[in-house]
């Protein structure tokens, strides 16, 4: 290049313009989105100037003006924790549901709630607290990036230097609340991803689609959330309304038959793709046939925790406790790296570019609750079960991550367990190892009855896949399922071409191809032989 | 000996057209049937889709041209000679015999000809195409045919054909090579001309 600089500039010009006329051909079509100014600047209220001596006076400060803000969040679900389904009738949410992670958030108050929108629910038995300061701001509308609510502290930031993770000698400081303050604004993905990225105790470990490699990532990640691609927030799709966020993994709007969502038309809810692309939205005709039956994500979202973060894939519960000669717990990692036991929370398997699970789903989600008594004689057990089915026209084929494990049940009673492993307490499964005792703490605290009695069981999880969708081009080609050896292999109740077909047919179609073919050599031969006989 | 047009421009263009659409319906068909892998299934897919549309105005054009020039009568059947036909294919071919059918303009298919082309005509195409369209249009169908009819079932009798058409092909292309000498019935389907015998005796 420096070369053909020196001996032809007019050249090197051409190949410039060339290269960047081929890169904004590569990147048109999708625009990254360009946001409206603000019509207020934080930095110019008296009331944003400090100090603060919590994370609490600044929601304080914010209500001053955003009077009804404190309203709004406490009757959302960031707040509540509590979801009625509709379909079910079933009480779920953060409050009452127990996964295949750390099992409930009950008697873990101090971590769990760290990641509620608030400050100080220390103990879910009652309500969060009702001061409208309690609310934080914050979490969603900070833009600097140095406000983080610290692990243990029930929603607040740590005031003081404080070390995290514990033993790694890495001091959090307080963060600078006025400057936060002042440059609060929409939420950004980081936000969203502060808690919804670490779900499950880490990054990437819950959910599979979401970590923090959407924070910023390739258009080949996720064409939406790229930088280089639409450059959307969370919130671009999960439209809110009174802070009210849209998109649900309980009540999946699992065929989303709205379409376009135009002003005056329709509910405006922009958390599913036919929400922006509409039911048709391939230009070959065939593809727009798949529609009804196929979530555009089981196409376009080949596989999930695609950005370098791994995500829990199994998760045995039964082996925590071990600890070397020392009675010092141990910690071991699989050849990638990551780490395949701890004698915290037992054994893991981690994946990367994992290929999801399928299952007709028409949106509903049923939960096995803490108190249901379920058949133990039958594992795996599944924590929650998806609705739907083939011949639903309310359902489709959609992408699922399936979390595998094991945890602790009530052989007596036939019930799963709340489990308690984190808490300053001498009970916690974390500060003890000890199973029994923090089973019988997990129940005296949180008031599930325990018969004392306990095992573990396999279970399964399935969390829907809708994130990290990279561009057309990297969707799954028909052949992903159009074949012997199909992604879609035994989901049943639909006949995929290349696939499926009639054993019978194909042996008695080849057969009498085969017979054919058998009786003309015959008679060829015949013909050579008699024709030789004739001329001698 | 006379030399005389027995296969006319048209005609000709529609048959090796139609051999050409039929060989690329056949392997991409079993393709998407899944018997092989040679071009995937999309590409297979949208190739098939091609091919059928134009095999469909190939013979839309050729109906038109049957019924206008009435070349249809080629295709009645009749008994009259069959088995002597038969009879030849079977036995007289090794033994020297002589084809015991004389073909002239006007009939220029003989009885056994007659009837496979017109099994070919009114019984493996009719159920191609129909079940072909309705594999095509799946996503289409009216409620009430939705209700009595299921892919699985449109799927396997598309798929049968295609196994008779198959077998039809090899049979047909074998046949061919049965004239005076190997090439002898294929040349005039090229040429459009044939040397029609007179029922004159060799030596």
């Amino acid at each position: 290049m420096a070369k053909l600089t020196k001996t032809h500039p007019g050249k090197y010009l051409v190949v410039t313009a060339l290269a960047a006329l081929l890169m904004f051909a590569s990147t048109s079509g999708v625009a990254a989105v360009e946001r409206s100014p603000a019509t207020a600047d934080h930095s110019k209220f008296k009331a944003l100037k400090g100090p603060f001596e919590s994370a609490s006076e600044v929601t304080a400060a914010c209500l001053k003006c955003h009077t009804e803000a404190a309203t709004q969040i406490k009757a959302t679900t960031h707040w509540t924790w509590l979801y009625e389904h509709q379909e079910t009738g079933q009480t779920l949410g953060k409050n009452k549901v127990i996964n295949s992670f750390c099992g409930m958030a009950v008697t873990n108050e101090p971590r769990c709630t760290s990641c509620h929108v608030g400050y100080g629910w220390k103990d879910m038995k009652q309500p969060p607290p009702e001061a409208d300061s309690a609310v934080d701001c914050l979490v969603c509308h900070d833009t600097t990036g140095d406000y983080w609510k610290f692990p243990t502290l029930a929603g607040d930031p740590t005031y003081v230097p404080r070390e995290w993770p514990k033993g790694s000698g890495k001091m959090v400081q307080p963060p600078d609340l006025p400057n936060i303050a002042q440059n609060v604004g929409a939420s950004g993905r980081a936000n969203c991803g502060s808690c919804h990225f670490y779900g499950g105790g880490g990054d990437g470990v819950k959910h599979g689609d979401l970590d923090s490699s959407l924070v910023s990532p390739d258009r080949s990640l996720d064409v939406h959330m790229s930088p280089d691609g639409a450059n959307f927030s969370c919130s671009d799709c999960h439209s809110t309304w009174g802070h009210s966020v849209s998109g649900s993994r309980y009540q999946v709007n699992a065929k989303d038959t709205l379409g376009i969502d135009i002003p005056g038309h329709t509910d405006l809810s922009r958390a599913s793709c036919e929400s922006c692309h509409g039911a048709e939205p391939h230009k070959k005709e065939k593809l727009n046939h798949h529609v009804d039956k196929l979530a555009c994500q089981t196409c376009h979202v080949p596989a999930f925790a695609r950005g370098g973060v791994p995500t829990k894939m199994w998760w045995d519960w039964s082996t925590a406790g071990k600890l070397d000669e020392n009675g010092e717990p141990i910690t071991t990692y699989d050849e990638a790296g990551h780490v395949s036991y701890l004698s915290e929370k037992g054994d893991f398997r981690h994946g990367e570019n994992v290929v999801p699970h399928y299952a007709w789903f028409d949106g509903t989600v049923e939960y096995t609750m803490v108190d249901e008594q379920f058949d133990i004689d039958n594992p795996p057990l599944e924590i929650n079960r998806l609705d739907g089915e083939p011949n639903d026209p309310g359902s489709r084929i959609w992408p699922f991550k399936l979390m595998r494990g094991k945890q602790p049940f009530d052989t007596e009673r036939k019930t799963l367990l709340a489990t308690h492993v984190f808490g300053a307490d001498d009970s916690s499964l974390w500060s003890n190892y000890d199973w029994p005792k923090a089973l019988k703490f997990a129940s005296e605290e949180s008031g599930m009855p325990f018969s004392g009695e306990f095992d573990f069981i396999e279970t399964r999880m399935y969390w829907p896949i809708t994130h990290m969708v990279p561009p057309a081009d990297q969707a799954l080609r028909c052949g992903s399922c159009h074949s012997a050896e199909s992604r879609l292999a035994g989901i049943g109740g639909i006949y995929m071409p290349g696939h499926n077909s009639n054993p019978w047919l194909d042996r008695i179609g080849w057969l009498v191809v085969a017979l054919t073919l058998a009786g003309v050599v015959i008679h060829a031969l015949a013909r050579v032989v008699f024709r030789r006989r004739k001329q001698s | 000996m006379s030399r005389v047009m027995i296969f006319k421009r048209f005609e000709r263009f529609w048959h090796w057209f139609q051999a050409l659409l039929i060989f690329s319906l056949l392997i991409t068909g079993f393709e998407i049937h899944g018997s092989y892998s040679l071009l995937h299934f999309g590409d297979a897919t949208q190739l098939h889709t091609i091919a059928a549309w134009s095999l469909i105005v190939l013979w839309l054009f050729a109906i038109f041209w049957h019924i206008t020039t009435g070349e249809w009568r080629q295709y009645v059947p009749t008994r009259d000679g069959l088995f002597a036909v038969i009879h030849y294919y079977l036995i007289g071919t090794f033994t020297g015999a002589e084809h015991p059918y004389r073909k002239t303009s006007k009939a220029k298919h003989n009885p056994l000809q007659r009837l496979a082309y017109l099994f070919f005509k009114l019984v493996i195409s009719p159920i191609i195409w129909v079940s072909g369209l309705l594999y095509l249009f799946y996503n289409d169908w009216p409620a009430v045919l939705a209700g009595a009819l299921n892919l699985e079932t449109v799927a396997l009798v598309h798929t049968a054909a295609a196994f008779a058409m198959l077998v039809f092909i090899i049979a047909h292309v074998y046949m061919t090579t049965m004239g005076h000498t190997l090439t002898s019935h294929i040349k005039p389907m090229v040429t459009g001309y044939e040397e029609l015998d007179e029922p004159a005796k060799k030596p």
